[in-house]
């Protein structure tokens, strides 16, 4: 049954996903296997967008879909839902004076279905925000987001300011945006750069390992 | 009801000479001298020549996308360039004295402050509302227009727009909630409760915001009537005239957001498909009228969710594509040459945009590879791009001269090419933006 959501999910058949998973509710199943399937139907989700296969209106239908299963399940786990993360530490936010979250929420939503520990600092985020929550949130990845072109200099100044707190080389820096290239990355210190949310998974999974 | 828009009028062609003749023929353009009344004729006949793909231009034509550029180039704020029109004015002047592309890019993208401060505007956020001087304006994406209300706009987009929409996007005219429907009012006993609401503080006080913004936009678009004079007199033509957009792009940019209107392609694919119709001809009206009040010919029309990455080939032909198209014919009824411009990637999308009748179109290309898109789509119609913003941005002057050299080389070959940038070149250093020019003008001028 199981195998059914999950085949449900990665085709995006949303009315039949969340049939499936009231009758498994129904049927008492334990609501962390429900989740489980969840994840895995995300995988395919996401290695059939590496390959081309599907697109971002793909992986929003798929956030949707699994938006609404976990709010029927959530309520159902009693404590189980805080199972450890495993994936490691991503600090992630949209540089200042960008303020465009889409690109970056997707980003979010991937890691953490990828189970790795997001802390997700919002939009138009200062330099020193992102340096005062790396001593705190002590993550091994930090990724800024940004669309428009004065997320360039933004994102330079950003990396700078964490190279003069001393803390440049316990991160791995990622930019990501449609208008990252390699100049861009090489301009502004970063350590890789992604176009599009899948990359921003693949960069930290090279890095620090998946689940 | 007759399909419309599926193959261009016969007389298409003659109305594009006409429009041609029109612009070409400046009739409200006070010149300054007689060799800027040349210069301007000439740019023009680069256009028509780089568009009607009969025979290449004598050279080829520079437009790079000003964007937001003259601002920080003039070392003014966001707060000036909204709120102090003559400083807006100036910034643009000198732009084009300072580098001299052959077509002048408006400021009208820089609209005024004050006008959105009067109405409330919602969709947006810029330096008087929430945004810092250094911060241009930027969009608020959003859930606007529920799945549940297609139905809604699809019986009626004007009563939809302006009882629904506008008072959400609008916070000054949420009274226009109580307006009466329009097509209701035809019989003696339907006058008083159609006038009723117009009669209420809440509706007088939404009209007299409106008249407000109206006189603050006025006093704008007075000073860019100025400085669209003073830089056309100087022989530079104005590059495009007013706006339209895919009938995708408005409900998904404006109505139903990313997230929403992608996955209406999943869950709601027949009424996106007609609401997509029933925006059509309102974004033919959109593009014809502009290009009328002015004697242009060249609507600007960005494209934004059809682009590589956002949907499969399938969904583009399904959901994108056929309304675009019918825009795109539909201006072309009336002798307009629609200025396609595809924002990120399209390399998926060249041989399906490529089904349009040639020599009436400009495709300007953001991250394309050029050489295909000259021999796919650029078989068909005029393309334009491509210099890229991270390069103006974050390269040496070197390295654009070069991308602009070899971009000439790939897409100037045989004309049917406008030289230009890949976005509005907010941002870029100005040395690089003097080196594309200057690259853009000595190369093309031996490209042919």
């Amino acid at each position: 049954m199981t195998d059914r959501l999950i085949d449900a999910i990665s085709n995006m058949k949303d009315t039949e996903a969340l049939d499936i998973t009231n009758v498994l509710l129904e049927s008492g199943i334990n609501p962390m296997k429900i989740l489980d399937a969840s994840g895995k139907a995300m995988e395919i989700v996401g290695s059939r967008f590496e390959s081309g296969e599907y697109f971002l209106s793909e992986l929003m239908m798929a956030g949707v879909i699994l938006k609404q299963i976990s709010h029927m399940v959530k309520p159902l786990l009693k404590g189980e839902v805080s199972a450890k993360r495993k994936g490691g530490k991503v600090l992630i936010g949209t540089v200042k004076g960008d303020i465009h979250d889409i690109g970056k929420d997707i980003v979010v939503f991937l890691l953490d279905v990828n189970g790795f520990e997001v802390r997700d600092l919002g939009i138009d985020v200062p330099p020193e925000k992102f340096v005062e929550q790396i001593r705190d949130f002590q993550p091994r990845v930090v990724g800024l987001s940004g669309l428009l072109t004065l997320a360039y200099d933004a994102m330079k100044n950003t990396v700078q300011a964490i190279e003069h707190a001393g803390l440049r080389d316990s991160v791995k820096i990622m930019i990501g945006g449609g208008q990252m290239t390699t100049q861009v990355k090489e301009y502004v210190g970063a350590d890789a750069f992604g176009n599009d949310g899948m990359e921003g998974v693949t960069l930290t999974k090279n890095w620090i390992g998946g689940q | 009801m007759k399909e419309r828009w599926i193959n261009p009028s016969s007389d298409a062609e003659q109305k594009q000479e006409e429009n041609f003749q029109t612009w070409i023929s400046a009739a409200n353009i006070s010149f300054e001298t007689p060799e800027a009344e040349t210069g301007y004729k000439e740019r023009i006949q680069l256009i028509k020549n780089a568009v009607q793909l009969k025979k290449a231009p004598s050279r080829i034509p520079v437009s790079p996308s000003t964007g937001h550029f003259p601002i920080q180039y003039a070392g003014i704020n966001w707060h000036e360039a909204m709120y102090d029109y003559e400083k807006l004015a100036h910034a643009w002047e000198k732009y084009h004295d300072d580098f001299a592309p052959d077509f002048y890019h408006s400021p009208r993208t820089v609209v005024p402050g004050k006008t959105l401060d009067i109405l409330d505007f919602k969709l947006y956020r810029w330096v008087g509302n929430d945004l810092r001087e250094d911060q241009e304006y930027q969009f608020v994406e959003g859930e606007y227009m529920k799945a549940e209300e297609y139905q809604d706009l699809i019986d009626d987009p004007t009563g939809f727009f302006l009882k629904v929409y506008f008072p959400r996007i609008f916070g000054e005219l949420r009274p226009l909630e109580k307006m009466p429907i329009m097509p209701s009012v035809h019989e003696i006993p339907l006058v008083p409760p159609a006038v009723i609401p117009f009669g209420t503080k809440e509706v007088k006080s939404a009209f007299q915001k409106l008249a407000e913004a109206g006189d603050e936009a006025n006093d704008w678009h007075a000073m860019m009537v100025r400085v669209s004079g003073s830089i056309m007199g100087k022989g530079f033509p104005a590059f495009s005239a007013g706006f339209s957009k895919a009938p995708f792009d408005v409900i998904g940019d404006s109505l139903r957001g990313t997230q929403g209107v992608l996955t209406d392609m999943f869950r709601h694919p027949d009424e996106l498909k007609e609401a997509c119709e029933r925006i059509t001809p309102f974004m033919i009206k959109l593009g014809v009228a502009a290009c009328k009040a002015t004697g242009h010919i060249m609507p600007f029309m960005p494209l934004h969710k059809g682009a590589d990455g956002f949907m499969s080939d399938e969904q583009f032909r399904t959901f994108y594509w056929p309304t675009l198209r019918k825009v795109i014919i539909g201006l072309i009824d009336e002798g307009i040459v629609p200025q396609l411009f595809a924002e990120g990637g399209y390399n998926q999308r060249l041989e399906v945009i490529s089904d349009i009748p040639k020599g009436k179109t400009v495709w300007w290309f953001d991250t394309v590879d050029m050489a295909r898109a000259k021999e796919t789509v650029g078989k068909v119609s005029c393309i334009a791009g491509n210099v890229p913003l991270s390069l103006l941005c974050t390269g040496t002057p070197s390295d654009v001269t070069s991308y602009c050299k070899e971009l000439i080389e790939t897409a100037g070959k045989d004309g049917g090419f406008i030289f230009s940038t890949g976005a509005g070149m907010q941002g870029a250093k100005p040395a690089n933006v003097r080196a594309m020019i200057n690259a853009a003008k000595e190369y093309g001028s031996s490209a042919l």
